[in-house]
């Protein structure tokens, strides 16, 4: 089957479910009017879903910028005192979690595209849904003309295609909100997480660590010599100015 | 003739854009079941385009039937598959 035949049977099953339980004209348009405004209400409830997915994200990319800081902290002192194996290993996490936090920019842009789509969907539902609610009384009264018949159809028809249309928006937008929350809890250790002491706990076992330092060595040493030069540089200059 | 693109709202285009658009959905379809996900989104994206640019948006307060529907331009190429086996996203045709 085509893609465009695929998408009208998606639609079809969707909309069946609203079409075919109402026995008369009248019901049809009411029962579907019912059905318009409790969609409206999933729109809205898919929508705060998404926000609050959104800001959990916000704030763990929040807390793992301030990790950032304070691994970077640990690390010149580490080396302050002489312990490069610490400052290394300060470091190295310092590239998971810049890794970590660059993944969170990507993802909470997705989601922010997703509720601008949402928005936008709701706004035509909305529209809609009262555009069809002046027809259906107009329908209504005209009820006996067999025209009316044809219209009621028609307008039945085509409100259940945008309905079915924001249903799966719905569907979309919760499989993602899913998979960020998901993806949500699985950081929070990470983010809990921000002292070397606590390096060794997470889900890493000893091959993935080093394979990240495989990947991560050469950021490493970069860094290493980095802060390296500038502590040399100021203690030669407490040295020239103890002199 | 009406096409909706899911997720963005409905466009009318005239009749003579009808082969085009089905040129578009063959390829769309060898593109998936090729699972060349490079294919498959340049050309959802070319006819999404084609479909804003040759067509105009259908106002909010309009409610009319589409004679095509055209995929979501953000649909991975995952969820396209599973549109097409009813897993997951889609619940099975009712009997």
């Amino acid at each position: 089957m085509s893609m465009f035949g695929r998408m009208n049977t998606i639609f079809q099953a969707k909309m069946s479910k609203v079409l075919d339980k109402a026995e008369n004209p009248n019901e049809t348009l009411d029962y579907s009017y019912q059905k318009q405004l409790q969609l409206l209400q999933n729109v809205q409830r898919g929508l705060a879903d998404l926000v609050t997915s959104k800001r959990r994200l916000q704030l763990q990319h929040d807390q793992l910028q301030a990790n950032l800081q304070k691994l970077d902290d640990q690390a010149r002192e580490a080396l302050g005192s002489n312990r490069e194996d610490l400052a290394r290993l300060a470091l190295q996490r310092k590239v998971g979690v810049q890794q970590q936090l660059q993944g969170l920019d990507t993802q909470i842009a997705q989601l922010e595209t997703q509720q601008e789509k949402l928005t936008d969907a709701e706004q035509r539902l909305r529209t809609k849904i009262e555009t069809f609610r002046t027809q259906k009384e107009t329908l209504k009264a005209e009820y006996t003309a067999s025209e009316a018949q044809v219209k009621i159809n028609e307008a039945a028809t085509g409100i259940s295609e945008e309905m079915a249309d924001v249903g799966l928006a719905i569907d979309r937008a919760q499989d993602k909100t899913q998979q960020m929350q998901a993806r949500a809890a699985a950081l929070d250790d990470l983010v809990a997480t921000g002292a070397l002491t606590d390096f060794t706990a997470g889900g890493q076992d000893d091959i993935d660590r080093q394979l990240t330092q495989l990947s991560t060595g050469n950021d490493v040493d970069t860094q290493l010599a980095a802060m390296k030069a500038q502590l040399g540089h100021t203690d030669q200059k407490q040295l020239e100015a103890s002199q | 003739m009406i096409a909706r693109v899911s997720g963005s709202g409905q466009f009318e285009l005239p009749d003579s854009s009808i082969p085009e658009l089905h040129e578009y959905d063959h390829r769309l379809t060898e593109a998936l079941h090729a699972r060349d996900a490079q294919q498959f989104h340049a050309l959802l994206a070319q006819m999404i385009e084609y479909v804003r640019e040759h067509g105009t948006a259908v106002p909010h307060d309009t409610i009319v039937p589409s004679s095509i529907i055209i995929p979501p331009e953000d649909i991975t190429l995952d969820e396209a598959h599973r549109f097409f086996t009813d897993e997951g996203l889609m619940e099975p045709v009712p009997a």
